[in-house]
């Protein structure tokens, strides 16, 4: 099959859709001529013109409202959004709107939209451009969270996503753009709420999200070469979430640990390992292990910013401990 | 250009300090093409005269706000290149021991309260800024630069809203300089700059921002206003940032043309044009000036020369500074 990066998979998602639907357009910042910053877009406003591939000025809660009205009065709006940071800018229209729509209105209204964003840590890019907030929407009913872990995830969930009735947001990861991966031509849907097994074992089960897939799956090789058999996770969506496979997993091999990149407190490795805790604590042979980015601003100086975020050295050392019974304390 | 400070020492500070601003990124940039740079980095070379003109209006109490493009600001409100340049490297000596970087460098000792890497994120900063003097009986004048592209966020307009009706003494300083990241300034701002301001009922001035003398002239009318309670206000400063949008910007000519960026350095460099100003009225020589940019330009260099040998913040403060101390 053909390798493709992560960015082209997003490319030829949208064209895909967009030539399959008259209703979508795209709409964000510099996503016209510039492409966006990633160039990620670049090549859609000359198919698809300025009617349907929209620049818009420096406001991010205007355009993100302007998508939900748009859709729900029958347009798929999918929104760029260049930094996953500026989620904060527009929560209102989400959480409060976008999210709460179609139950408040009984059923009624729909808000089919897209928001595509990004997340990681790693690139000196600092506090403000560094951040992995999709548990803080993930906490909001009323959204579905998915996080490709490669260019084909990025594929065929955007395809899914852009198909869905709801409001759909998607974390990709920066340092992934340019990461190729075998994307077949053509149609290709991942549906939602289904996880991926990317590797079987059978000692200890690593469950990642997005770019925490390929940390988990290096622990794996690390741990392989130590006698360790690790099996690894990705769950594709976190809502919705795929427990039974989670669960599965963890019945079989005992123990856990749950990689993500959003900070630790609060956020997808807690309500993970809680619900593994609730749903298979009987079958467990010690804690589920939550890994995240340390409960700290992203550093800027490289010095301390490579230590706030798992690697798979640490993966490997924690599933070590596990694996020995060793304490695990906070 | 306008007559504004009449001393000659005060000419000479403005020059050195737009000379020093323009040496400080040409060193940044060096730094980011030979990758000894961490990330990317905003240049200001260009828009000197806005930064230094507003400035040196200024006391070390006043305050300002910064932006993504903020080492002009922060040069220009008295901020020493060594500090700076471990900023922007990451390295312990850094005004923000390195955890700020190039898009949240911030100098507390010289009244700058940040650059912001959110577009339009300090705006309610400096409102507030300017609240809290007013509220403390400080005579302290905030300014807040932002860009054209900035004027799009809807907090400008719920804060100058606030700033008017509570009568604040802050300055909102427009920098014009015409892109908005990859697009022109005209395809993402509708109607008037300055008539967004006035709908406020707050004064609003456009001026050049590539002289000097026009901008201090106009600043120093406006800190003084400030200081008796006829604040706030608006400026526009027509201006243009001479590097792409970020260092990393280089083929630029689909949205930029070549001649365009070549009309503004040879015809409206903010530096040549004050120094033919200030030999023209034989206020300084031209080895004097030459003096001036080979100081400057040594000091610049050693000050990277250093921060390229300082030391990185020791892994133990990762989770310093998350919360202040409260006794
Ligand atoms: C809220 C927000 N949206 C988008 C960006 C990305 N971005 C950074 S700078 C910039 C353009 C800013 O233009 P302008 O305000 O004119 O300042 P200039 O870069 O021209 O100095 C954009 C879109 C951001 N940092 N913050
Ligand atoms: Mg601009």
């Amino acid at each position: 099959m053909r390798q493709i990066t992560l960015s082209t998979a997003v490319n030829e998602a949208i064209a895909e859709e967009m030539r399959r639907d008259e209703t979508i357009f795209l709409i964000g910042e510099d996503v016209a001529e510039a492409g966006t910053p990633f160039k990620i877009t670049s090549g859609l406003v000359e198919e698809f013109g300025t009617d349907r591939v929209i620049d818009t000025p420096i406001a991010e809660p205007g355009f993100m409202g302007i998508a939900v009205g748009a859709a729900m009065t029958g347009s798929r709006p999918i929104v760029d959004l260049m930094f996953g940071d500026f989620i904060f800018l527009i929560m209102d229209q989400l959480c409060n709107q976008a999210a709460k729509t179609h139950y408040m209105s009984g059923g009624k209204l729909n808000v089919p939209l897209v928001l595509r964003t990004n997340m990681g840590a790693t690139r000196r890019s600092a506090a403000q451009h560094s951040q992995s907030l999709h548990a803080i929407v993930a906490h909001i009913p009323g959204l579905k969270i998915a996080m490709p872990s490669s260019a084909f995830e990025a594929k065929g969930l955007l395809k899914t996503a852009i198909r869905d009735n709801n409001p759909v947001v998607i974390f990709e990861d920066k340092l992934m753009y340019q990461d190729k991966a075998d994307v077949p031509e053509g149609e290709l849907l991942i549906p939602f709420g289904v996880a991926n097994v990317k590797r079987e074992g059978s000692d200890i089960t690593l469950v990642g999200t997005s770019s925490m897939v390929q940390v988990a799956e290096k622990a794996a090789e690390i741990l392989a070469a130590e006698g360790i058999s690790a099996e690894v996770i990705d769950p594709r969506t976190i809502v919705p979430l795929d427990m039974d496979t989670i669960n599965a997993s963890v019945r079989k091999t005992s123990r856990c640990i749950v990689i993500d990149e959003g900070h630790q407190s609060f956020g997808v490795t807690s309500e993970i390992a809680s619900r593994l805790m609730e749903e298979s604590f009987y079958h467990l042979d010690g804690p589920v292990i939550r890994m995240g980015a340390m409960d700290v601003p992203i550093p800027f100086s490289p010095a301390l910013e490579d230590i706030t975020v798992p690697t798979p050295e640490g993966v490997a050392a924690n599933a070590r401990k596990l694996m020995a019974g060793e304490m695990f304390n906070g | 250009m306008t007559d504004a400070k009449t001393n000659t020492e005060d000419y000479l500070r403005m020059y050195r300090q737009m000379v020093r601003i323009r040496s400080f990124e040409d060193q940044a940039n060096q730094l980011y093409l030979s990758a000894k740079m961490p990330g990317l980095t905003h240049m200001y070379s260009g828009e000197e005269a806005v930064a230094v003109g507003i400035c040196e209006a200024l006391k070390v109490t006043d305050k300002i706000t910064s932006t993504h493009r903020g080492h002009g600001h922060c040069v220009a409100k008295g901020a020493d290149f060594k500090q700076m340049f471990c900023e922007l490297l990451g390295k312990e000596e850094g005004y923000c021991r390195g955890k700020g970087g190039s898009m949240h460098i911030a100098d507390q000792s010289n009244g700058n309260l940040g650059a912001n890497a959110i577009v339009g994120g300090s705006m309610g900063i400096a409102t507030g800024s300017a609240l809290s003097a007013k509220r403390l009986g400080r005579d302290d004048v905030t300014v807040c630069f932002f860009g054209d592209g900035a004027t799009a966020q809807g907090l400008l307009y719920e804060v100058m809203n606030m700033a008017a009706l509570w009568s604040l003494p802050v300055i909102y300083a427009c920098e014009n300089n015409g892109y908005s990241e990859y697009t022109r300034t005209d395809e993402i701002a509708a109607g008037s700059i300055v008539g967004r301001a006035e709908a406020f009922g707050i004064e609003a001035f456009k001026v050049d921002g590539q002289d000097v003398l026009a901008v201090n002239d106009l600043a120093q009318t406006l800190v003084a206003r400030c200081r008796k309670g006829e604040g706030p206000f608006f400026i526009e400063l027509e201006t243009y940032r001479y590097h792409g949008h970020h260092v990393g910007d280089i083929n630029r000519e689909y949205y930029r043309p070549k001649d365009e960026e070549k009309e503004w350095h040879t015809n409206r460099d903010p530096i040549t044009n004050f120094a033919k100003w200030l030999t023209a009225e034989g206020i300084v020589d031209q080895a004097e000036l030459d003096t001036i940019q080979t100081e400057i330009k040594t000091d610049a260099a050693s000050a990277v020369a250093y921060a390229l040998d300082a030391k990185y913040p020791d892994v133990s403060e990762v989770d310093m500074h998350v919360f202040a101390e409260t006794p």
